[in-house]
């Protein structure tokens, strides 16, 4: 069957099986726009600026185990673009976006909204196309699909000229794909398997630490049997969070720069240590050499070999698929004879409630004024812990992660690798469209909040019912934290002044808003918020000014050398 | 250390500049570089010549592996192997000097490939340290022009870097 290129394109999305196309118009795409209005299978939403595009799609792969897909013109389509691009590049999420491209004839003239899209992107891309043959394009974007959902996941860009979406082809889509350059290992090494089995049975003090690769390769059931089977400690990463249930008792809490007593200390003073699917950055392990001063025995788990010795000398390297490892390391266990060390096990979990009774995550309430950690606990209440968060960076952030207790996997969007502030709503976008008759909850500050809040808008044209809650300081809170720590208390251009009312800005938008100033007042308006199933909520609470995140170990410190409230100060 | 790295790419344009790219992004060295296609013209074959400790030089192998266009990477200096570099140089050839860049072009066993009343170019062929101490050996002050390809290298006997 003869197609033109953008029916090409959309057909692929079709056979692809893809929902819902995010993306933003313009002259390079006009064609594909065409074909787009032409069919009702994919269907495409519409935001107000390519980064949401980008961010959306994003958290619809976050949420569910799809491929995201973004749509964008040339030019500024993809400079804006880049920013979620290169997040979800930072946290391995599978997204192919297709922008469009000036004429091929053009390319090279400095045309009108002509940049090197395909060199722009190149550094925060898994792998990107420059499509020049109409013939060309059925396979690239199989390829696109592929690499992208494959290996360690990531975004994958396909640039295509205008023309080339005019021209006709004959259309079939591939049934397989054959790519000699690119097999990445999915089955883990049998033998090294066994010596990670042999070498955690025999461990005294054992701790397992799990990252965003769980959640990514599905892997959250295998890992609690693991877990559980073992009788072992467990922390998930920023990343990881749903990965192991937060509400068991052999979880631990976060690890790293926020993390908890419990699980840094544990992670400190493991003497085996198994990372499933995590890569000892710096937010979680502070300074690598304060960390490789303890021995060790590490065993890292990881699709990706240049993961594994990368920060911290590994000994018991395993490529593959976290999930099948995993299998194989229960079957194993099941399989073998040798006995564990449960007696040393009992004498580490002693110590780590030595740890635990510390109690590092609590914190002063107060009648008079709100704190955020209250806003954060009782949206858990409210939303009987089952709700898709997401949230912006910055204090927030770490709020939520601390406290909304994740027992499901795929249930918190947040952008860990690059820390990019204005995610949130349009990940609460993604997740909403994904999950429609979920609960959504948007976590964020006024600052964040304001770096993509054009998209209210959006969320008014697909009525999308988010709940919003800004825990708002007036503040760049985070910075102003690491101002009044380390900058002598020089808060240097952290206030946000002139801020919106941000409940009449969302009325304008034709959605309510609320503000909330009182303690006595949070929990009722929480659960007014998620009362109202068809409606965007916009939640704005006036928070303590001055509430810092603890616990802290600061940049370049190592992990005991943890701040655990003001008082440590 | 220094390190020569082989590797088999796919023949796409922007191969080269994910390459480069790869070692500008994480800040490591490359003394130098060369490409050109196989046999297969599907295929390049580059040789890349850095510097690094033991882990630097595995995470620059795994980094280039990571790359899809890449099909095969193998660090040919953990073995026998063979390297060689291309060097013309342009000198000035008047007078004395004339028989005398000749004869140690000669020693060399390096060719005039060019020749005109007052400059010869030289066509050398060796080891990176052979090229070196030929432009040592000669008056720095008869250089006009030098240009050399950068080293491109293979493993000895059975060692073969092939698809």
């Amino acid at each position: 069957m003869v197609l033109t290129g953008a029916e090409i394109v959309i057909r692929c999305l079709q056979e692809e099986k893809v929902d819902y196309v995010f993306g933003y118009p313009g002259g390079a795409v006009l064609f594909i726009y065409d074909a787009l209005f032409q069919q009702e299978k994919v269907r495409h939403v519409l935001v107000r600026h390519e980064q949401a595009a980008v961010h959306a799609a994003d958290a619809y792969a976050r949420s569910t185990e799809s491929v995201g897909v973004a749509l964008v013109t040339s030019g500024p389509g993809a400079t804006n673009a880049v920013t979620g691009i290169a997040t979800a590049f930072c946290d391995s999420i599978p997204m192919v976006i297709i922008s469009g491209q000036v004429p091929t004839a053009a390319i090279g003239q400095d045309a009108f909204q002509e940049v090197d899209t395909v060199g722009i992107t190149r550094p925060c891309v898994k792998h990107n196309f420059l499509v020049k043959d109409v013939k060309d394009i059925a396979a690239t974007i199989k390829k696109a699909f592929f690499l992208a959902k494959t290996g360690r996941p990531g975004p994958v860009l396909v640039d295509i000229p205008k023309d080339v979406t005019a021209q006709s082809a004959e259309y079939s889509y591939p049934k397989t794909i054959d790519m000699r350059s690119y097999n990445p290992v999915v089955k883990g090494h049998q033998g090294q398997i066994k010596k990670a089995l042999k070498l955690l049975l025999e461990a005294k003090r054992p701790m397992i630490y799990t990252g965003g690769g769980v959640i990514l390769s599905n892997a959250a059931d295998p890992l609690t049997r693991l877990v559980r089977k073992l009788g072992m400690p467990v922390t998930n990463t920023l990343m990881g969070l749903g990965g192991y249930p937060a509400t068991d008792k052999q979880y631990l809490g976060m690890p790293g720069m926020h993390g908890t007593y419990e699980a840094n200390m544990s992670m400190h003073f493991s003497d085996v240590l198994l990372a499933i699917g995590a890569r000892f950055d710096d937010r979680v392990i502070g300074d690598p050499n304060h960390f490789a001063a303890e021995p060790r025995k590490i065993i890292h788990i990881d699709i990706d070999p240049s993961s594994i010795s990368k920060r911290v000398k590994v000994d018991v390297p395993i490529v593959g698929d976290v999930k099948e490892v995993l299998e194989d390391l229960i079957r194993l266990l099941d399989e073998s004879t040798q006995k564990q060390d449960t007696d040393s096990l009992a004498t580490w979990w002693r110590q780590i409630d030595e740890w635990r009774s510390r109690d590092c995550m609590k914190y002063k309430n107060s009648d008079e004024i709100i704190k955020p950690q209250f806003v954060i606990e009782k949206l858990w209440e409210v939303t009987g812990g089952d709700a898709f968060v997401t949230s912006d960076v910055g204090q927030h952030q770490m709020w939520a992660a601390q406290y909304y207790k994740f027992d499901k996997p795929r249930r918190w969007l947040n952008s860990g690798g690059l820390g990019t502030m204005g995610v949130g709503m349009p990940y609460a976008m993604g997740a909403q469209l994904a999950h429609p008759e979920a609960q959504v909850a948007c976590v964020t500050g006024e600052a964040s909040i304001q770096m993509n809040i054009q998209e209210l808008s959006t969320c008014k044209q697909f009525r999308l019912p988010i709940k919003i809650c800004n825990l708002n300081n007036r503040y760049l809170g985070m910075v102003r934290q690491w101002q009044e720590l380390f900058h002598g208390g020089r808060y240097s251009e952290s206030y946000m002044d002139s801020l919106p009312d941000f409940a009449k800005l969302a009325e304008s938008y034709g959605h309510i808003g609320i503000r909330v100033d009182r303690p006595a007042d949070v929990e009722g308006a929480l659960r007014e918020a998620f009362s109202r199933k068809n409606d965007l909520v916009f939640l704005d609470f006036q928070i303590d000014q001055t509430e810092n995140v603890y616990p802290m170990v600061q940049g370049g410190k190592g992990l005991t050398e943890m701040i655990l409230s003001a008082e440590d100060l | 250390m220094r390190h020569v790295i082989a590797l088999l790419i796919e023949n796409e344009s922007g191969a080269l500049s994910r390459v480069s790219g790869l070692f500008s992004a994480r800040g490591y060295n490359i003394e130098s570089l060369t490409v050109a296609p196989t046999e297969d013209a599907s295929l390049s074959r580059m040789t890349i010549v850095t510097t690094g400790s033991d882990d630097i030089i595995e995470q620059i192998t795994k980094q280039l592996n990571k790359l899809v266009d890449v099909v095969k990477v193998v660090d040919i200096s953990e073995s026998a192997h063979i390297e060689r570099e291309l060097m013309l140089i342009k000198v000035r050839a008047t007078g004395k000097d004339r028989e005398e860049m000749k004869r140690m072009a000669d020693i060399f066993r390096g060719r005039i490939i060019d020749a005109t009343d007052s400059s010869y170019v030289i066509e050398l062929t060796g080891a990176q340290s052979k090229l070196d101490s030929f432009i040592g050996a000669i008056d720095n002050a008869l250089i006009l022009e030098t240009v050399r390809s950068g080293i491109v290298g293979i493993g000895r006997g059975d060692r073969i870097l092939k698809l």
